[in-house]
C-alpha cells in the first residue's frame, strides 16, 4: 500500500512538473501574471509530493518490505536501522529518487528566496527547473522505478546492502554531492533565462551568485566526503584515483569554480557575459553528463551503478535534448555585443580570465582522459584497448594547479580595470621572497631534506597565506585601528580569503602526505612490533568478536609514542552473515597532524599475522582544507548585499548601466 | 552506553581492499620501483583498480611477478614491456605516447596556449577601444562631440 | 573565424562527444572484457608438469602442428563446472582438435578427483605449477579458452564459461578458415 502511494506521489510530482514547465512560460509570453504566480505554489506542490515519495521508500526499507524489488536488492533484516534508511540511496533507483528530491528542493528554495526577482524572470527560471524535474521523473517512471514490486515470490529476506556501503560515508556523501550537482541547475536556469530575455547584466549576475556559491559549497563538501570515504574504504592510503566516477564529480566543480569567478567579473564590470552564461550551462551539463556516465554501464568502475545500456540510451536522449537545446540557444542568442568596459593587462579582469582558462583547460584535460579509452576504442577498434589513469591525470592537472596558485594571489590583490605594476610589486615582492625562502628552509629544518615537489608545495601554499595576510593589512590600513579595519571588510571578502586559505591547506595536505607517508606490510607475531618515526606499533594478537550482521576476528595493535603508551588500534576481519562476504576493516586514528592506520592481512600460523601499518602525516588537511573552502563559499553568501530588501536606487556609472530590470547594487568596498 | 559505543565503532571502522602481503626488499630504491610499477599497472580483471590495491587473484599473481622481476634487476621499461606484451596496453595506466595517444597528451597544452592567445587578443582589443591613460577613445570623442552639438542646438 | 560561427563551437563539441557516448552504449560492448593481446601471436613456449605426475612433463614442442583448444580451469572455479559437460561433448565431436586443460596449482588433488568423477574432456592435462604459463598467456582468471592454429598462432581467447552458442558464433568461423 505504502509503495503504491509512493509511486502515485511520483506521478503527481510529474504532473505538477509538467504544469510548472509550461504554464509560467506561457504566462511570460502572454503577459499573464496569474500564470506566472502559479509557479510558486506548483514548486511547493512538487516538493511535497517528492518528500512523500521519499518517505514511502524509506518506510519500505525501515519495515523490511522485501516485496519491493529495490528494497530486496539493497537491504536485509539484520541491517542496522540507520543503514536501512540510508540504503534508500544505496542503489540506482533510490539514488535517482534522492536526485529528483534535490531538484524539487532547489526549485522550491528558489521560489521561496526570490522576493526581489521580477515575476517574469522568476517564472522563466522556475519553468526551466520544471523541465529538469520532468526529464528525470519521466526517466524514473519509465525505466527506474524504485517502487516496482516482486509480485510472484517476494523473498523472505533481502540480499543485503553492499558491505562497502555499510559505512558512515553512505550517510553523508551522496546527499551532499547531489545537493551540489543539482544546485548548479539554478545557475543553469538563470543562464537560459538570460538567453531567452536577451538581458545579461549586473543584476542577473547578482541573482545568480548566491545560488552558485551554495551549490559549489555543497559540491566541495560532497567531493571531499567522497574522497575521505574512499580513503577509509580502500584502506591502502589512497584518497583519489581519477576514477571516471570521481572525475565526473570533479569536472562540474572545476567549472563551477570558474563560474564563481566569472560571475564576479560580470557583476562588477559587465564583461565576460556570454562566457559566464556558457560556463553556467557547462557546469550543469557536466553534472548531467556525470549522471549519465555513472548510470549507463559505459565505463568500468567499482563505483558505477549496475545498470544497463538501455537506460543509458534514455539518459543520453535527455542529455541531447537539454544540453543540445541550451547550447543551440547559446549559439543563437549569446550577446554578440562585447561589454563596453575596458581593462588593462594587470587588471583583476585579466587575472580572473587566466583563472578561468586554467580551470577550463584542466576540465578539458580530465574530460579527454576520462573519455579517451572510449574514443580510442571507437576509432581503433577493440583489439588494442588503452587505459588512462592517475599518471596521465596528475601530469596534466598538477602543473595547471601550480600555475593557478601563482595567479591566485596576484589576482586577489589586484584591482578592477587597472592595477599599477608598482602597486603589485610593492604588495607582492616581499611575499614572494618569503614564500620561496621558507619553502626551502622549513622542510630542510623539519625533515632535513628538501626536494622539488615539497619546495613547490610549501612555497605555493605560503604564497597564498602570506598574500592573504598582506592583503588584510593593506585593506584595513586606512582605518583607525586594525580591528576596525578588519570589521569594515565585507563577508564576501572574508569568504574569498577563507576559501583561498582552504585551497592552500589542501595543497599542503596533498603534497605533504603524498611525500611523507610511510607504509609497511609486515609479518608480526603477538608481542612483535615495528617503528615508524616516533611511533612504535606492537601487535598483540587476534580474538573472535561478533557484530550485528557479521562475525569478526579482531586484532589489537598497541601504539607507543616516544616510548610511552599512546593509544590502541583495533583492526578487524569481518565475514558478513547474509552474503558470506569477507572484508578487512582497518582502524584509523585520525589526528590533525597525522593519521595512524592498522589493518589485518592473512594469518601466518601460530598467532602471527601479516599486518599493514601506515603513518600518514597531514592527510586530514586535505578534508579540512575542503571544509574551509566550503565555509568560505557559505560566508560569501551571507554578505549583506544579497539580503538588501529595499534596493537603493543610485546613479549608476556607464559601465554598469543595466538595460536590466530595476535591481541596482549598492557600491561595495572590495 | 554500550549501544552508543557499538554504534560509534561500527560507524568509524573501515573496510579495506587490496591484499596485505609482505614484499621485503633490500634496497629502498627497489621498494620505490615496486611501488611505482604496481601503482601504475591496471588489474586486468578488476573494475578500475591498480594491482597494488586489488584483492583479485590475478592482481596477487602480477604483484608477485613484478616483485620477482624487480629483485632480478630488470628495468622498469623491461617489466612494462613484459606486461603489456601479454596483457595489452590496457594494463598500463600511463598511456604510451603513440600516434593515437598524441592528442591525449598534448591537447591540454594546445588549449592552454590557445587560451593565452585569446587573453592577449582580448586585452589588445580592449586597449584599442580605450587608451590606457583614461582619455576618451575616438568613438567616445565623436559621441561627446555629438552630444555637445545637440546641446548647442537646444 | 566569424564571431557568430565561433558560438557554435560548444554545441559542435558536444555532439561529437555524444557520438562517442552513443558508440559506448552499443549493445554487446562490454568495457570489462578486454581482448587478448596475444591474438595473432605464437603460443608461448613452456615446460610444465602433467596434472598426473606419472605422465611426466609437457612442453610447447609436444603440440606443434595440431589445432589446439586450450582451456584454463580449476575445480575451485564455479563457471568451470558449468562448461565442463559441454566440453565432454565437444571433445568427442571434434576429433581433429587437441584438447588441453591447464589447471592452476591451487588444488591439484581436487582437480584430479573432479576429472575422475565427472569425466575428462582433455587429451592432455597440464598444471601451471609456478604460475608462469598463465602470465605468459595473459590469463586474467578462470575459465578462459584459447584457440590455436596448426602453425602455433593464437586465433582467439574467450573469457568465461563456454557454451554451444559461443562455440558456434566465435570458434566455428575461425575453424572453418583453418581446416
Amino acid at each position: 500500500m505504502i509503495p503504491e502511494l509512493g509511486n502515485f506521489s511520483l506521478v503527481l510530482a510529474l504532473s505538477l512538473s509538467i504544469l510548472l514547465s509550461v504554464l509560467p512560460m506561457v504566462g511570460v509570453y502572454r503577459n499573464n501574471p496569474l500564470l506566472m504566480t502559479l509557479s510558486r505554489p506548483l514548486c511547493a506542490g512538487i516538493w511535497v509530493f517528492m518528500v512523500v515519495s521519499f518517505g514511502c521508500l524509506a518506510h519500505a526499507f525501515l519495515n523490511d518490505d522485501f516485496s519491493v524489488r529495490y528494497v530486496a536488492s539493497n537491504s536485509n533484516s539484520l541491517l542496522p536501522w540507520f543503514y536501512k534508511f540510508t540504503g534508500v540511496w544505496g542503489g540506482h533507483e533510490g539514488s535517482l529518487l534522492l536526485w529528483v528530491l534535490m531538484v524539487a528542493s532547489w526549485t522550491y528554495a528558489v521560489s521561496l528566496f526570490s522576493r526581489n526577482l521580477p515575476l517574469d524572470i522568476l517564472a522563466r527560471v522556475l519553468s526551466i527547473m520544471g523541465i529538469i524535474s520532468v526529464s528525470f521523473l519521466v526517466f524514473m517512471l519509465l525505466t527506474s522505478n524504485p517502487f516496482d514490486r516482486l509480485m510472484l515470490n517476494p523473498p523472505a529476506d533481502g540480499t543485503d546492502l553492499n558491505p562497502l556501503l555499510q559505512d558512515f560515508g553512505l550517510i553523508v556523501h551522496p546527499p551532499m554531492l547531489y545537493m551540489g550537482y543539482v544546485g548548479f541547475s539554478v545557475a543553469f536556469a538563470f543562464a537560459i533565462t538570460a538567453l531567452l530575455t536577451g538581458k545579461l547584466d549586473a543584476a542577473w549576475a547578482r541573482w545568480t551568485r548566491p545560488w552558485t556559491n551554495a551549490a559549489w559549497a555543497f559540491l566541495t563538501l560532497g567531493i571531499a566526503l567522497g574522497s575521505w570515504w574512499a580513503y577509509y574504504e580502500l584502506g591502502w592510503g589512497g584518497w583519489w584515483f581519477w576514477d571516471p566516477t570521481e572525475n565526473v564529480a570533479f569536472m562540474p566543480w572545476l567549472v563551477g569554480t570558474a563560474l564563481i569567478h566569472s560571475l564576479a567579473v560580470t557583476e562588477k564590470r559587465g564583461v565576460f557575459k556570454s562566457w559566464t552564461v556558457l560556463l553556467a550551462i557547462a557546469a550543469f551539463s557536466l553534472s548531467l553528463l556525470g549522471t549519465f556516465i555513472i548510470r549507463s554501464g559505459l565505463i568500468t568502475s567499482v563505483h558505477a551503478f549496475a545498470v544497463d545500456p538501455e537506460r543509458g540510451l534514455v539518459l543520453l536522449a535527455i542529455l541531447l535534448v537539454v544540453i543540445g537545446a541550451s547550447l543551440f540557444l547559446y549559439a543563437l542568442r549569446a550577446p554578440v555585443v562585447k561589454g563596453t568596459a575596458s581593462y588593462t593587462m594587470t587588471s583583476r579582469e585579466v587575472f580572473l580570465l587566466i583563472n578561468n582558462i586554467l580551470l577550463v583547460v584542466s576540465t578539458a584535460g580530465i574530460l579527454l582522459g576520462t573519455l579517451y579509452p572510449l574514443i580510442h576504442e571507437a576509432i581503433n577498434g577493440e583489439a588494442n584497448m588503452v587505459s588512462v589513469g592517475p599518471p596521465y591525470f596528475n601530469t596534466i592537472f598538477l602543473p595547471l594547479m601550480a600555475l593557478l596558485t601563482v595567479f591566485l594571489t596576484i589576482g586577489s590583490i589586484s584591482r578592477w580595470k587597472k592595477t599599477s605594476t608598482a602597486f603589485l610589486k610593492d604588495q607582492l615582492v616581499k611575499v614572494a621572497v618569503a614564500s620561496v625562502l621558507l619553502g626551502i628552509v622549513l622542510p630542510l629544518f623539519i625533515t632535513r631534506e628538501v626536494n622539488l615537489s615539497i619546495f613547490l608545495a610549501v612555497s605555493l601554499a605560503l604564497w597564498i597565506v602570506f598574500g592573504i595576510a598582506r592583503d588584510l593589512v593593506t585593506k584595513s590600513a586606512n582605518k583607525d585601528s586594525l580591528v576596525k579595519g578588519l570589521k569594515s571588510l565585507s563577508l564576501s571578502y572574508y569568504g574569498m580569503q577563507l576559501a583561498h586559505l582552504g585551497f592552500a591547506v589542501i595543497i599542503l595536505g596533498i603534497c605533504l602526505t603524498s611525500h611523507y607517508s610511510v607504509e609497511r606490510d609486515v609479518r608480526l607475531a603477538p608481542g612483535q612490533g615495528i617503528e615508524i618515526g616516533s611511533y612504535e606499533f606492537i601487535f598483540q594478537g587476534v580474538v573472535d568478536a561478533p557484530g550485528p550482521n557479521y562475525r569478526a576476528e579482531a586484532g589489537t595493535v598497541d601504539v607507543l609514542k616516544n616510548g610511552r603508551p599512546y593509544m590502541t588500534l583495533h583492526p578487524e576481519k569481518r565475514t558478513y552473515l547474509a552474503t558470506g562476504a569477507v572484508q578487512t576493516e582497518a582502524d584509523i586514528d585520525v589526528g590533525f597532524f597525522r593519521d595512524l592506520f592498522a589493518a589485518l592481512g592473512d594469518p601466518r600460523g601460530e598467532g602471527a599475522w601479516v599486518v599493514r601499518i601506515h603513518l600518514k602525516p597531514f592527510v586530514f588537511w586535505i578534508w579540512f582544507g575542503a571544509f574551509l573552502m566550503a565555509a568560505g563559499g557559505v560566508t560569501a553568501i551571507l554578505d549583506r548585499r544579497y539580503r538588501v530588501r529595499d534596493a537603493v536606487v543610485r546613479d549608476v556609472p556607464p559601465e554598469k548601466a543595466a538595460t536590466g530590470l530595476g535591481m541596482k547594487s549598492p557600491v561595495e568596498a572590495s | 552506553m554500550m549501544r552508543a559505543v557499538t554504534l560509534l565503532i561500527v560507524l568509524l571502522s573501515v573496510p579495506v581492499l587490496g591484499a596485505i602481503e609482505e614484499y621485503p626488499f633490500e634496497s629502498d630504491q627497489d621498494e620505490a620501483r615496486f611501488k611505482k610499477l604496481t601503482y601504475e599497472m591496471r588489474c586486468p580483471k578488476c573494475l578500475n583498480a591498480n594491482i597494488a590495491g586489488s584483492d583479485a587473484p590475478i592482481a596477487a599473481d602480477l604483484r608477485r611477478e613484478v616483485y620477482q622481476q624487480v629483485k632480478e634487476g630488470r628495468t622498469n621499461d623491461e617489466i612494462i614491456e613484459f606486461m603489456s606484451s601479454r596483457y595489452g596496453d590496457f594494463i598500463l595506466y600511463r598511456p604510451r605516447l603513440t600516434l593515437a595517444t598524441f592528442f591525449l597528451w598534448f591537447t591540454p597544452l594546445f588549449l592552454l596556449i590557445a587560451g593565452f592567445v585569446i587573453v592577449r587578443r582580448m586585452m589588445a582589443a580592449s586597449q584599442a577601444a580605450t587608451p590606457a591613460d583614461g582619455s576618451l577613445s575616438p568613438e567616445e570623442q565623436a559621441r561627446l562631440k555629438r552630444l555637445l552639438d545637440q546641446g548647442k542646438d537646444n | 573565424m566569424n564571431r557568430r560561427l565561433k558560438l557554435f563551437i560548444p554545441i559542435a563539441i558536444f555532439f561529437i562527444m555524444a557520438g562517442f557516448l552513443l558508440f559506448g552504449l552499443n549493445d554487446g560492448r562490454n568495457p570489462n572484457l578486454v581482448p587478448s593481446a596475444l591474438v595473432s601471436k605464437p603460443f608461448p613456449k613452456f615446460t610444465q608438469p602433467s596434472l598426473y605426475p606419472e605422465m611426466g612433463e609437457f612442453s610447447r614442442e609436444d603440440f606443434v602442428g595440431d589445432i589446439l583448444f586450450v582451456n584454463i580451469w580449476g575445480s575451485w572455479c564455479p563457471p568451470c563446472h558449468v562448461e565442463h559437460p559441454y566440453f565432454l561433448e565437444l571433445s568427442k565431436q571434434e576429433d581433429d582438435i587437441t584438447f588441453i586443460g591447464i589447471s592452476y596449482d591451487y588444488s591439484m588433488v581436487e582437480d584430479r578427483d573432479f576429472l575422475a568423477e565427472r569425466g575428462n574432456p582433455f587429451d592432455y592435462n597440464i598444471v601451471d605449477l609456478d604460475g608462469s604459463l598463465r602470465i605468459d598467456l595473459g590469463v586474467t582468471g578462470a575459465p578462459e579458452t584459447f584457440l590455436v592454429d596448426q602453425n602455433g598462432m593464437i586465433l582467439y581467447r574467450h573469457i568465461g564459461a563456454l557454451d554451444a552458442d559461443i562455440w558456434r558464433e566465435k570458434f566455428v568461423p575461425l575453424l572453418d578458415q583453418i581446416r
